[in-house]
């Protein structure tokens, strides 16, 4: 175990993705994760790795996608706006079966929105959020040191299923310090020999590609992805469960949501309500199984997001409309505090809503 | 007696391109000049959007096919990864000087070194023929019926006039591919610009003017005729930067 050192999340994600192997990073400033493309800038140059501030977001997941394609660990970083700007670039990553790592330390939206943390990409991260058939892997961090692990092993998911994954934070995740100590990372190597290394002359020429004309070759193509993704689904899911065992309300939260929850919890229980939590930590793919089994102990399920309601849609889904599902949330750039998470519990247990 | 051969560098595949296309002769000259330098093996292909989106059918090395107009983002990405390779993007008018403008001013800025063919027909080919950034004024299109009205809809862009006040551009000439003589200068142009990435000495592009009879509605042999009178007047052929030519700016 090495010494914690004190850092900021967006920090911790930039030194947990040069210890996972990354050693290109392409980036654009945009508040509030502008710290990853400082320590790139820093860092990058004295260990042989490439920092490159892109023209744009757009030219910058472009280059992402140059350096993939010739099989190396890449990443580049953004927020809200920018990772709409990216978009584009994350569908060609999805056609050509590219392996890249995208964070998105959110703001509030839409448009140019603020620069205070949100949770409003949900929908965006989870559910394709440009062009076609795709998902990507997507990864909620709920502190500075899971920013390090989930980054580290976002690179190895990557490589695995030859996906983008997607580190979902917000501005608080990105911004605030906690003592953190980035070691055991273990880099998984993956043979990629579709990489574009050059022939050489002496095997047949790679080509990285999402054009396909002909309709049943790229429906074929497209059941093979979602093969793919049917893996992701079944080997992937990751989530904390909270004081769930004798939990008759189970709050349903992730990032700096989930915190915020866990006070309010302890409050609850204090009072002798029994209240848990469920905490996805892959949004994709969704912890559906775990909630579902909630779904037949508890009475009410509330999810707590940064949104006006969006993971709410996926955890009625999961459950399957079994118990009410009710929504505590702020937006635009406002936190909930503990006190309006217990408000919420409380009223959810009295059965009002 | 030189004997004529089809490059190496080239695979068997037949080319979808119209007749009368000039594409297939830019392809040829490119792959010979990856022939003679010998860079088969190391070369790396970054196909872009248009009439040669399928360009990695043809060239026989490995190809990464981009987003419309980001094909030297890809190509910077690709560089960097392996500065050893040889990396070049073959992109229309429409990728490189109106959707992918940013992109290809910025890898010139950087001197990216990388080369890149640049082909210009002055039309949309692979949509159907409609304007470009690169359309002649009063020239007729899908999208232009009227004739390219420069009051309202501005006016065509010169990109090596352009990129040549770009201090990292490193080489810039434009050629034409319509008669002969004139494919000769754009061989020897696409050679010296595979050779200055070689000799690692930064961004070099070479722009292509060429023709489009589908879209042009003219023959073949009308087609390179108004290359040569219209095209060319308004796209002056020549170098138009050599940073490392005898007399060459910066």
């Amino acid at each position: 175990m090495s010494e914690k050192v004190l850092m900021k999340g967006n920090e911790a994600i930039a030194e947990a993705a040069i210890k996972a192997g990354c050693r290109y990073y392409f980036g654009y400033p945009i508040t509030p994760q502008t710290e990853v493309a400082a320590y790139m800038s820093k860092r990058m140059p004295k260990i042989g790795g490439t920092f490159l501030q892109a023209e744009s977001e757009i030219a910058a997941i472009n280059m992402v996608i140059g350096v993939s394609s010739t099989g190396k660990r890449v990443m580049t970083s953004s927020s809200s706006p920018g990772v709409s700007l990216k978009s584009e670039g994350i569908s060609y990553l999805a056609g050509c079966d590219l392996p890249a790592l995208v964070v998105n330390v959110q703001r509030g939206g839409p448009g140019l929105g603020g620069i205070q943390p949100s949770q409003s990409d949900y929908f965006q991260a989870t559910k394709g959020g440009s062009h076609g058939d795709y998902h990507n892997i997507v990864l909620a961090p709920s502190s500075v040191s899971e920013m390090a692990m989930l980054t580290a092993k976002g690179f190895n998911l990557a490589d695995k299923y030859r996906m983008v994954c997607m580190i979902l934070a917000d501005g608080t995740m990105g911004q605030m310090m906690e003592p953190v100590a980035i070691d055991d990372i273990v880099i998984e190597e993956v043979e990629k020999p579709w990489a574009l290394t050059g022939t050489n002359c002496a095997r047949p020429r790679n080509i990285v590609n999402s054009l396909y004309l002909k309709p049943e070759q790229l429906e074929q193509k497209n059941f093979e992805r979602f093969e793919k993704y049917k893996k992701v689904e079944e080997n992937e899911v990751m989530y904390e469960s909270y004081m769930m065992d004798d939990a008759e309300i189970c709050i349903v939260s992730f990032g700096i949501t989930s915190r915020v929850s866990k006070n309010a919890i302890v409050t609850a229980r204090a009072k002798g309500i029994k209240v848990g939590m469920i905490r996805p930590i892959t949004l994709w793919p969704f912890p559906k199984k775990p909630i579902l089994d909630a779904a037949d102990k508890v009475k009410a399920f509330i999810t707590v997001e940064m949104n006006m309601g969006q993971m709410i849609q996926d955890v009625e889904l999961a459950e399957r409309c079994k118990k009410p599902v009710y929504l505590c949330n702020r937006t635009g750039g406002m936190i909930p505090s503990p006190e309006e998470v217990l408000a919420s519990i409380e009223k959810v247990n009295g059965g009002e809503n | 007696m030189a004997e004529f051969h089809k490059p190496k560098a080239l695979t068997d595949a037949t080319l979808h391109y119209c007749p009368g296309c000039t594409h297939g002769i830019i392809h040829r000259l490119v792959a010979e000049a990856i022939d003679e330098l010998g860079i088969q093996g190391q070369s790396i292909c970054v196909a872009s959007v248009g009439c040669s989106v399928m360009a990695y059918d043809y060239f026989d090395v490995d190809c990464v096919q981009a987003a419309h107009g980001r094909a030297p983002a890809v190509a910077t990405g690709v560089k960097r990864s392996d500065p050893s390779k040889i990396v070049f993007t073959y992109q229309g008018d429409g990728d490189l000087a109106s959707i992918g403008t940013a992109e290809i001013v910025h890898a010139s800025a950087r001197r990216e070194n990388i080369t890149v063919i640049f082909v210009n027909n002055a039309i949309y080919g692979m949509t159907g023929g409609q304007m470009a950034p690169t359309t002649l004024p009063g020239m007729v299109t899908q999208t232009s019926p009227y004739g390219r009205d420069v009051n309202t809809v501005g006016f065509p862009m010169k990109m090596c006039e352009m990129l040549s006040k770009v201090d990292g551009a490193a080489y810039l000439e434009r050629v034409a591919v319509n008669n002969v003589a004139n494919v000769r200068k754009a061989k020897k142009a696409i050679l010296h610009a595979f050779k200055n990435q070689v000799e690692g000495k930064g961004f070099s592009l070479v722009e292509v003017i060429s023709s489009c009879p589908t879209n042009w509605g003219k023959s073949p042999e009308k087609a390179l005729e108004f290359i040569q009178t219209d095209m060319i007047p308004y796209y002056p052929l020549g170098v138009y930067k050599d940073i490392y030519a005898e007399g060459g700016n910066n």
